[in-house]
């Protein structure tokens, strides 16, 4: 099973490369890590996908709490919450398949971001299906360049991932 | 007044109580050395590799529960450190790690002695650090040896840029330490403990597996009153051994791949099995599914990752093993076990642990003699192979930290500087050393050492003039088709001793070991007793590859 922890760490050189390596070396598999700072710059926030059984996922979460840098983790698989995820893409776009595309972008609420001459490129945030969608509505065009930025998620109402 | 961050890294050392730095200076470190140069308060221990250096801060954590302290130049100074600061880590050793660094504007750039020193042990340490800014250092100091001794105790490294050793700075030693991520649960949770005195009450055959957790704690008095007032017998993993006396009814000695028989069958038969500061590790459990298969398992540590890591515990009580035991001691009953420990002293004199006496010069004989002779009231340290289970076979270790030794790492070459750095902490002890040819002259450069720093080791090399163990490994697995397992050359130990200025033998026959034993150990200064024993001698018991520990042979 695929399991989403919001992972709370201090910002501090290395971090990502502690985690990264902590995964490797002990063979947990890693579906996607997106990384950014909190309202605290001392504070960055890693949301972690990761794949496997319940005693995989324990191991994952206490071998990362053992990381000196890591303050706190949260398991929001389970809980109500909201995740997102942004993708870029660049499709090749010749006169008769614009049209098509754009509406493919209207479907998803997908955003133009760049007209080039021969190509268009989308950006588009949702859930990973959703995206996992787009893509699969995109691939009868040829997509030249695509990126994700991999998921970032939190938990709803009253409930934080937060050091205090 | 301002100082370098240089002086500030031996104030911090001092303030933190250090004596004693084992290292080897180079370019990238000076500044430390000019600093330690003036500082009154510390020695430094000159070895002649840094592993050696590593190794026998290692030895002194191990021999006294203090930290241990090493300091390495940078580039081939820091990686020579590695293994040891890996040896370190694998058995929960604390150790504060120094190591020089080129100058910041250098780093990145594969400057002259330049490597990525914290990249390369992020995997060995339990936490690192790359010192960028010199304000910063006092409180880098101070968390790093907060790190490397509370919790489950590990290794920190601490890498310096020349250029940030040499800044000046107001020093001030931080009181309070930030560490938001760092907070080790020492008490267990009452009502596991709870729990636990009642699975312990509804057991009939309890068994307690004791670890190297119970000796970092300090925990072996408690250990010995818990398995006292429940009947338990105890069986330990090698770096557990000394938290209960080895000569005690309840003690089995060592259990798994080469314990004694009787310890592996009680851990296979008993219904209860109270895992204390221990870690299931492969060498012990044998295969997973036929280890301590009718059990229920409490396990007590105070790392939560060792839990449920290897096997399936009915029972966690996170928290260090001295308080966790202290709070069980209160709460469990006394009980008695009768027939059970009828059962397992039934075992110990079937099954007992021996060798095969006739013939020539046996190895065990040799362990077997010095316990005999010291009454066990020596530190002995060991090397890896065949003799380090020789030695833990046949000598009861009845003191904690008694036998320093590499276990989890299982490191060759950490015999002599582990020696060191216990006899330079334990100065009015014996320190013995048990070693084989082969892990010997691993790092045998550090006899200078010895003799620089009048150690009076009593070194013994159970020399079989080959890689033991791995010929026995060969001989059971490889159809004794033995490869690169015999030296075809081996200096003269006994002569190697007098170089050094140590006295040196060569053994043959039990007659002549026991005529010199009182020579060897009543007359001060350091010997080398090279015992040339039988070369095909095996140890056993033996578990095979993929069996389980009540198969052994
Ligand atoms: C640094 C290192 N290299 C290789 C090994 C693999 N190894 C384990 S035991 C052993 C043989 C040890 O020989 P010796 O020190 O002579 O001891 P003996 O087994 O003969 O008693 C070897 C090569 C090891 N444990 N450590």
């Amino acid at each position: 099973m695929r399991h989403t922890l919001a992972v709370l760490v201090e910002n501090n050189p290395g971090v990502l490369a502690r985690v990264a390596g902590l995964f490797s070396r002990r063979g947990f598999n890693i579906d996607s890590l997106a990384v950014g700072r909190t309202d605290d710059p001392a504070i960055s926030r890693m949301t972690i996908v990761v794949e496997g059984d319940n005693r995989t996922l324990e191991q994952v979460t206490k071998q990362l709490h053992k990381l000196v840098d890591v303050i706190k983790i949260t398991d929001v698989t389970e809980e109500p919450h909201v995740e997102r995820e942004l993708v870029m893409v660049k499709v090749l776009a010749d006169r008769a398949a614009r049209l098509e595309i754009m509406q493919i972008a209207d479907v998803f609420r997908a955003k133009i971001v760049d007209f080039g001459p021969k190509t268009l490129t989308l950006e588009a945030t949702g859930t990973e299906e959703k995206i996992n969608a787009l893509e699969e509505a995109l691939r009868p065009y040829t997509i030249k360049e695509l990126m994700r930025t991999g998921k970032i998620a939190m938990l709803r109402g009253a409930k934080y991932t937060t050091v205090k | 007044m301002e100082i370098t961050a240089a002086e500030a890294l031996v104030r911090c050392l001092e303030l933190e109580g250090v004596e004693l730095v084992f290292g080897y200076p180079g370019g990238a470190i000076l500044p430390v050395y000019d600093a330690l140069y003036s500082a009154k308060k510390i020695k430094h221990v000159l070895t002649r590799h840094e592993q050696g250096a590593a190794h026998a801060a290692s030895g002194y954590a191990r021999a006294t529960g203090r930290v241990g302290v090493c300091m390495a130049t940078s580039g081939p100074g820091a990686t020579n450190l590695v293994t040891g600061i890996a040896n370190a880590y694998m058995d929960s050793i604390p150790l504060v790690c120094i190591t020089g660094q080129v100058p910041t504007v250098q780093v990145g750039t594969d400057a002259f002695q330049e490597v990525d020193i914290t990249g390369i042990t992020m995997p060995i340490v339990k936490h690192n650090y790359l010192v960028k800014d010199p304000e910063q250092l006092p409180s880098i100091m101070k968390k790093a040896f907060h790190i490397a001794t509370t919790g489950r105790p590990g290794p920190v490294l601490i890498d310096l840029p020349r250029d940030v050793q040499e800044k000046k700075i107001k020093f001030n030693y931080p009181e309070k330490l930030h560490l938001p991520g760092y907070k080790p649960t020492y008490k267990g949770h009452p009502s596991q403990v709870a729990n636990a005195a009642k699975l312990i009450r509804e057991s009939r055959r309890p068994v307690i597996y004791a670890g190297g957790g119970v000796i970092n704690s300090g925990a072996s008095g408690e250990l010995l009153e818990f398995a006292e007032k429940i009947s338990a017998p105890v069986v330990n993993t090698l770096m557990g051994l000394g938290s209960i006396p080895g000569d005690h009814p309840l003690s089995l000695g060592m259990l798994g791949l080469h314990g004694a028989r009787y310890a592996n069958l009680a851990v296979s038969s008993c219904d209860l099995l109270v895992a204390v500061g221990a870690r299931f590790d492969d060498r012990v459990t044998g295969k997973l599914e036929a280890f301590a298969p009718q059990a229920n398992v409490i396990h007590i540590d105070i790392d939560p990752a060792e839990i449920g890591k290897n096997v399936i515990t009915r029972l966690p009580i996170v928290g260090d093993t001295k308080t966790v035991l202290r709070a069980l001691l209160e709460k469990v009953e006394p009980k008695e076990n009768q027939e059970w420990l009828e059962q397992v002293e039934k075992w110990k004199k079937e099954y007992p642990l021996t060798y095969n006496k006739d013939g020539g010069f046996k190895p065990q004989c040799v362990v077997e003699k010095i316990y005999q002779y010291t009454k066990g009231q020596v530190v002995v340290s060991t090397d890896v192979g065949q003799h380090q289970m020789w030695a833990v076979q046949y000598f009861k270790f009845n003191r904690p930290r008694g036998l320093i030794t590499s276990g989890g790492l299982g490191c060759m070459g950490f015999g002599l500087p582990g020696a060191i750095g216990a006899q330079i902490g334990r100065p009015d002890e014996t320190v013995v050393l048990i070693s084989g040819d082969g892990s010997f002259q691993m790092t045998m450069t550090e006899l200078a050492t010895t003799a620089e720093q009048n150690l009076p080791l009593k070194i013994f090399i159970l020399n079989n003039r080959r890689l033991g163990m791995v010929r026995q490994l060969q001989e059971f697995y490889c159809d004794k088709r033995y490869m690169a397992v015999d030296f075809q050359f081996i200096p003269d130990f006994a002569a190697l001793a007098g170089i050094y200025g140590m006295r040196g033998y060569t053994v043959t026959t039990e007659q002549q070991l026991v005529d010199i034993l009182p020579e060897i150990f009543d007359r001060p200064g350091g010997v080398i007793v090279n015992c040339l024993i039988d070369e095909e001698e095996n140890v056993m018991p033996m578990v095979l590859a993929g069996r389980g520990i009540d198969e052994s042979i």
